[in-house]
């Protein structure tokens, strides 16, 4: 029996077990939404196309699925660059459906028609036009293997609209063939080896953990190893939650902002093990500065990532998980007392982390640090949180100390303002039952604040706690250190009132002015089972340190 | 240092876009590119011509493997291979010239392909070299314009890449 192209493309989504998709409807994608409208499938209207894709990608990071995400040509395929090129940067499988006009038409200028293949090319890990219902099954299922093995990322799908209407008989294929795309995930044994000659013969080892270790669900493997051998790890912001935060081996993140600890040890070592990271500028610092005394084991699935910015004398393609279980199996082998092997680098990373803490203090004024601090205590680090950019996000991953991953959910390579509430929505569709907060800056908040409309149409209890300084606050800083304070338009004089805004959304607004008030107001929140603004009125010019200066090596941070 | 990259790539439309893309928004230079299909229709051979230090030319390489429509990638620098060029010259032919002219393509076994009263138009193929060296030979009698292929390459020996 022939099918409709619609009725195929939903029937693939549910043999890839997608259970849920973020989309918005329009002209060129009509058909799909009425097969939609008797589908087991559940649809999530977001109010803004970036949300959807923001939403889908939420939603991978939180459960590590692959998010999917439905929209109209033209301006809703436009509408989803930002949210397809903060999931290509942060590497995460998300499979994006866009309307098309008529084959006919493609290339006429058509009304709503836009090249959303040619303008996302480079944001995406792979793209198809479906040009013929025949090509259809075997394209979704593509798309869905290339979105989620070897380093994951965005595939673009683009479905004319004479192509969904189109029929053909279905055959949804059982496995891909494709000669052209082969990821390795076994590393190479000779390397591991060699890699595990260095690690025993190393003083002042460090691991260097960034996304890769979540993606390829490697904490487990990553735990025993960093334990077992007794190596202090430090973690990007994409890796926070890969190793326990509260673990004695924990030195924070690392970086522009990292620990004093942290960027001391990388500084120092003498064996840097990198694992599914891949050297960001933002990571490094000045390049000559970065680990300038350490050999360098670098572990990735992604052959690219490997001595692009830094030259590596070990490098191990692979995915994390498997190269891990195997250099775990040698260790084993190794009966040695590696706490007191490693007392002495211990110890002087001991003395780093006393030597500056990570520090604020509260006196009348909200500080934003507290605020995060205290949100940590009392979700007892067990909620999902995602974050907007900026000092908000930066105070996030210093003081909310993630113990477990796939728990943060931020926009680390691109930077993408707006992320964190969609990402939000996407974790609590993902996890109904488990606390989700937005942490917020004012200025992000704005840029995808329509999508309080969803969450109050879906009953989503997602909270969003804004660290209000009434400034783009990063940016200001930035004004503040290297241009003499010239707060050139990141004054945000004028923004709603967000309890009232809130509130006109049919969500709860809650604000705190007073320090005492933050507890009470944190508890409070969470202990509403509706959407949730908190609006926390902090301290205007709090700054973020440590800081390392653009193009400063990393020994060089300015403290508070 | 000059390398000469040789890529399979399905014959799908949007590869060239794909590689030139690559190239473009990483900063990495083109000297010249060459696609065209191979026996098998469905799939093409490119042959690329870029410049970098080693560092650079290993991100060219890596950044091509990983285009999902790329089956292949062999960088022949340091390996026993061939190269070639095929040109096309518009050359001021006077009366007082031609001769000069026909001797000097007959050297480089090349073809006259048009003739006018004023003008010769020649096809030749050759390596760098070869082209150079007549385009060199050429320039006094005026040329009027050159169009080249960009070069194509093949490994030496019996096997294919
Ligand atoms: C879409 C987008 N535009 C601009 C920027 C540049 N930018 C980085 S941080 C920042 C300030 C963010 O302000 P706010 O959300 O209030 O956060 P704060 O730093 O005050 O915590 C800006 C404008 C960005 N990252 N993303
Ligand atoms: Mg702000």
């Amino acid at each position: 029996m022939k099918k409709t192209g619609a009725q195929i493309l939903l029937e693939s989504l549910q043999l890839e077990g997608v259970d849920t998709i973020f989309g918005f409807p329009g002209g060129s994608v009509i058909g799909i939404y009425d097969a939609l409208f008797n589908s087991p499938i559940r649809h999530i209207l977001v109010r803004h196309e970036q949300a959807a894709v923001h939403a889908a990608d939420g939603y991978a990071r939180s459960s590590g699925r692959i998010g999917v995400c439905l929209v109209t040509s033209g301006p809703g395929a436009t509408n989803t660059v930002t949210g397809i090129a903060t999931a290509y940067m942060d590497s995460i499988p998300v499979v994006v459906l866009t309307g098309q006009v008529s084959t006919g038409l493609i290339g006429n200028d058509a009304f709503q028609e836009a090249d959303i293949m040619g303008i996302t090319r480079p944001c995406t890990k792979h793209s198809y036009l479906v040009k013929d219902v025949k090509e259809l099954a075997r394209t979704i299922k593509e798309a869905f293997y290339i979105a989620g093995t070897g380093r994951p990322g965005p595939v673009l799908v683009d479905l004319p609209k004479d192509v969904i209407a189109d029929s053909a008989e279905f055959n949804y294929p059982e496995s891909v063939n494709m000669q052209s795309y082969n990821p390795t995930y076994r590393g190479h044994r000779g390397q591991i080896q060699k890699a595990f000659k260095l690690i025993l013969k190393a003083n002042r080892p460090l691991i260097y953990a960034g996304g890769g270790v979540i993606s390829s669900n490697a904490s487990e493997e990553l735990t025993t190893f960093a334990r077992t051998l007794s190596i202090p790890v430090t973690a990007t912001l994409m890796g926070l939650g890969c190793f326990p935060g509260v673990d004695d081996l924990s030195l924070g993140m690392l970086g522009m902002h990292g620990t004093y600890r942290a960027n001391m040890a990388v500084t120092n070592c003498d064996l840097l093990i990198a694992i599914g990271a891949r050297f960001d500028d933002r990571v490094t610092g000045k390049i000559d500065g970065f680990a300038p005394n350490a050999k360098i084991i670098h572990i990735d699935i992604d052959p690219t990532s490997i001595s692009k910015n830094i030259r590596v004398h070990i490098p191990i393609v692979g995915d994390a998980k498997d190269v891990l279980k195997k250099i775990n199996k040698l260790i084993q082998e190794e009966k040695e007392d590696w706490k007191s092997i490693r007392r002495e680098w211990l110890d002087q990373i001991f003395q780093w982390k006393n030597t500056y803490l990570l520090a604020y203090e509260q006196k009348d004024v909200i500080k934003p640090q507290y605020v995060v601090e205290k949100i940590y205590e009392i979700t007892k680090g067990e909620a999902i949180i995602s974050t907007e950019v900026g000092q908000n996000q930066m105070w996030t991953a210093q003081y909310y100390h993630f113990t477990k991953p796939r728990t943060l959910l931020t926009s680390g390579g691109l930077g993408t303002m707006g992320y964190g509430f969609p990402a939000a929505i996407g974790a609590q569709i993902a996890f109904p039952e488990k606390t989700v907060i937005d942490i917020a800056g004012d200025g992000s908040i704005q840029m995808n604040i329509q999508e309080l409309a969803t969450v109050a149409q879906y009953n989503l209890p997602v909270k969003i706690a804004i660290l209000n300084n009434r400034y783009l606050g990063m940016v200001r800083q930035w004004q503040g250190l290297f241009h003499n304070k010239r707060y050139s338009h990141t004054s945000l004089e004028v923004s709603p009132d967000f309890v009232k805004l809130a509130e006109a959304y049919g969500a709860v607004g809650l604000r705190a002015t007073k320090p005492e008030e933050v507890v009470p107001t944190i508890e409070k929140a969470l202990s509403i089972s509706k959407a949730v603004i908190m609006d926390f009125v902090v301290e205007q010019e709090e700054d973020v340190y440590p800081m390392v200066p653009v193009g400063a090596p990393l020994k060089e941070m300015l403290l508070v | 240092m000059s390398h000469t990259i040789s890529a399979l790539v399905l014959n799908q439309p949007g590869v060239l876009a794909r590689v030139a893309g690559l190239f473009s928004g990483r900063g990495f230079n083109i000297e010249s590119l060459c696609v065209a299909e191979t026996l098998d229709p469905s799939t093409s051979r490119m042959t690329i011509v870029t410049r970098g230090n080693d560092q650079v030319i290993e991100q060219i390489t890596k950044q091509l493997n990983k285009l999902v429509d790329i089956i292949k990638v062999v960088d022949f620098f340091g390996s026993d291979y061939v190269d070639r060029e095929m040109i096309l010259i518009k050359v001021t032919a006077e009366s007082s010239s031609r001769a000069e002219i026909l001797r000097i393509v007959d050297i480089f076994r090349g073809k006259i392909v048009d003739v006018t009263p004023k003008s010769y138009t020649i096809e030749v193929s050759g390596d760098e070299n070869k082209i150079r060296a007549i385009i060199d030979l050429l320039k006094p009698m005026g040329i009027k314009e050159v169009v080249r292929t960009g070069k194509v390459a093949i490994s030496r020996g019996s096997k294919g890449i």
